[in-house]
């Protein structure tokens, strides 16, 4: 018996090379845990914390284990009416990044394509010019001209509006450049046969492009939605009325108490807040990332 | 139904370049013609002016006694096939079929009858459902042809549309396509580089050459009577051979001293191209014309002999029972085999 254990394990060393150990995959899997831990350590810890009363949080700092304000400290982030006029609670930021990120991101992406549509298909005079023009913009993101860009909305009355926090920001080179890269990835045939089928500018846009597009679509979404979702400067630049705050600027209205003085900073509610804002952007990832995933494996064009 | 006649149609792109000469055709109602040249002839340029994807720079053109040359692709009644079949990725079969006419504005009952006829023309009624990326190349070319079948044009338009598929399957769609349009009776222009394609499909066959046609004529009369050099060594499978030669105006003589006695010989003397097809040559041990067989190629059906006759390459078909080896032997024309051309330009004399 023994003697058959042995063979056997001799022939296995015989057919195949003793495995060896590959450092340079150890190596970098260390690099790639050491990465995946410093990102992930501080979100649960911000997790853990978020079950902490503030004065805890106050004295001792963040901490690694649970205890039992969870439930306490979701409720008061979501329900409880706060900010200087007590106008706004979680759910109402909630409400408002969404409509920031969603608008952002769909905006992004019509204003996008309908541009790379103009670029790729119609023989504009300076077409060339006018990607390259868009192209550099991208040089100029809305820091550099987030003054003008201020007087501009202010001048039309649009401070405090939805408009005014979304539209400024959905003229996109990013989007527009990758669109007319998938743009002119589709056969010059396709056009022709639609053109043969009778299909003008407009139809073929609606009937075969945009469907086309789904998989680009739901990238472009995913990376504009989290860029919108995570806006911060512009909406503390144009929105002062506290009913229109984005859960990001939320997090820190909450934290400013502190710096005033006034009051015991609400640790735990900026916490649960924190792990409340994070969630979204999770979720459209996880949700459009198996759609992504699926429209490049069935190759489709 | 419509006939299709090309008046001066030319075409020159803007950076200069003459893609098409002046070209003359005249079309028949019914009638399938074939253009046939090495890429970069222009017979694709050809067959999308007439499409309307391409602006006519010169010239009329009419599909039906109409003056197409500013009309819409949409509104010229014809239906074309691409090389990639072209389908709609995101669109189902069925869709894929309809949607020319969905855009026409006809009612859905209508369409989808029509879908359906074309689809069971075609041996399509169960794929309907299916997207062109669940269907083989032979089914998607199907679909092609059904998209163009169910427009019911006035004239239908071939380009290239077999050559992405595999040798068995394009002989077997080659055979599909002829009968469909013959049952049809549709005009057809098809564009193919494939000699044995043209050959085969058409009722004419348009060979160009450099933007230039350089013959027009019916299967036959290219095979037995080529206008010219290129024509002849372009149509036919071995090519036809071509040699330099002179001619006395009694008799023709092939550079390096081989006389083709009783060939007879252009009126016109001094130098001249001698064509041969390597058909229309037999080994014959009393023949007149001394051959240097080099190689043997076994085709199977056939044996094509390479070598030398008169210091002058030369290639011979002959039979699979005749024995072939390599070394010197006697080869015989049969009667009509050579043809003349002139020596600059290769116009048949």
């Amino acid at each position: 018996m023994a003697d058959l254990t042995e063979s056997r394990i001799e022939a296995q060393s015989a057919t195949r090379p003793a495995k060896r150990i590959k450092w340079d995959q150890i190596g970098d899997h260390a690099i790639l845990i050491a990465g995946a831990l410093l990102m992930l350590v501080p979100v649960f810890m911000i997790f853990a914390s978020s079950s902490w009363d503030d004065i805890t949080l106050h004295r001792e700092g963040l901490q690694f284990g649970f205890s039992d304000d969870m439930a306490n400290n979701y409720n008061a982030a979501l329900f409880e009416y706060g900010g200087f006029t007590d106008s706004v609670n979680g759910v109402t930021m909630l409400a408002n990044s969404l409509i920031l990120g969603i608008g952002f991101a769909i905006g992004k992406i019509i204003v996008g394509m309908m541009a790379a549509y103009a670029i790729v298909y119609f023989r504009l005079k300076f077409a060339t010019l006018a990607f390259w023009m868009i192209f550099t913009t991208l040089l100029l993101p809305l820091e550099v001209r987030i003054l003008p860009s201020y007087e501009v909305i202010t001048w039309m009355n649009l401070g405090n509006t939805y408009t005014g926090l979304i539209v400024p920001l959905i003229a996109s080179a990013t989007a527009t450049f990758f669109f007319r890269q998938f743009f002119m990835s589709v056969p010059e045939e396709l056009i022709e046969a639609a053109r043969i089928d009778g299909a003008g500018p407009v139809k073929f846009f609606i009937d075969i492009l945009v469907p086309l597009s789904q998989t680009m679509i739901a990238a472009m979404f995913i990376i504009m939605f989290v860029f919108g979702w995570n806006q911060y400067l512009w909406p503390t630049l144009i929105t002062t009325d506290e009913s229109l705050f984005t859960l990001v600027r939320g997090i820190r209205q909450i934290m400013q108490a502190y710096a005033d003085g006034s009051s015991t900073p609400e640790y735990g509610e900026a916490a649960a807040l924190a792990i409340i804002a994070m969630t979204p952007p999770v979720l459209v990832v996880v949700f459009f990332q198996s759609w992504f995933v699926k429209g490049l494996t069935e190759s489709d064009k | 139904m419509a006939n299709v006649k090309l008046d001066g149609v030319r075409k020159v792109y803007p950076n200069g370049v003459e893609a098409v000469e002046p070209c003359h055709v005249d079309i028949p109602d019914g009638e399938l013609v074939v253009l046939v040249g090495p890429s970069g002839c222009g017979k694709s340029t050809l067959l999308r002016m007439v499409a309307g994807l391409e602006e006519i720079t010169d010239g009329t053109l009419y599909i039906g006694d109409a003056v197409m040359n500013d009309v819409e692709p949409a509104n010229r009644n014809i239906a074309m096939v691409f090389q990639n079949y072209a389908l709609y990725p995101h669109m189902t079969v069925a869709k894929n079929m309809g949607y020319g006419l969905k855009n026409r504005g006809l009612p859905k009952a209508e369409i989808n009858q029509k879908v359906a006829e074309a689809a069971k023309m075609l041996n399509l009624s169960e794929y309907l459902d299916r997207r062109p990326s669940q269907l083989s190349g032979g089914q998607r070319q199907r679909v092609a042809m059904g998209r163009a079948i169910v427009r019911s044009p006035e004239l239908f338009l071939f380009d290239e549309p077999l050559s992405n598929l595999d040798a068995k399957l394009r002989n077997q769609m080659r055979i599909e396509i002829r009968a469909l349009q013959q049952r049809l009776g549709v005009t057809a222009m098809y564009v193919t580089h494939d000699q044995v394609e043209a050959m085969t499909l058409a009722d004419r066959i348009i060979v160009l050459n450099a933007g230039r046609i350089e013959q027009i004529g019916t299967p036959g009369e290219i095979y037995s009577r080529p206008a010219s050099t290129f024509v002849a060594s372009f149509m036919g499978a071995p090519p036809m051979n071509i040699f330099t030669g002179t001619s006395d105006g009694q008799q023709a003589t092939l550079d390096g001293g081989v006389s083709l006695n009783g060939a007879g010989a252009p009126s016109q003397t001094g130098k001249i191209q001698i064509g041969i097809r390597p058909e229309d040559v037999a080994l014959d041990a009393n023949g007149a014309l001394p051959f240097d067989v080099d190689i043997v190629e076994e085709l199977g059906a056939h044996r094509l002999l390479h070598g030398r006759l008169s210091g002058q390459p030369f290639s011979v078909s002959v039979g699979k029972d005749e024995a072939a080896q390599t070394g010197p032997a006697k080869v015989a024309l049969k009667p009509g085999a050579v043809h003349f051309f002139d020596a600059e330009a290769g116009r048949r004399l």
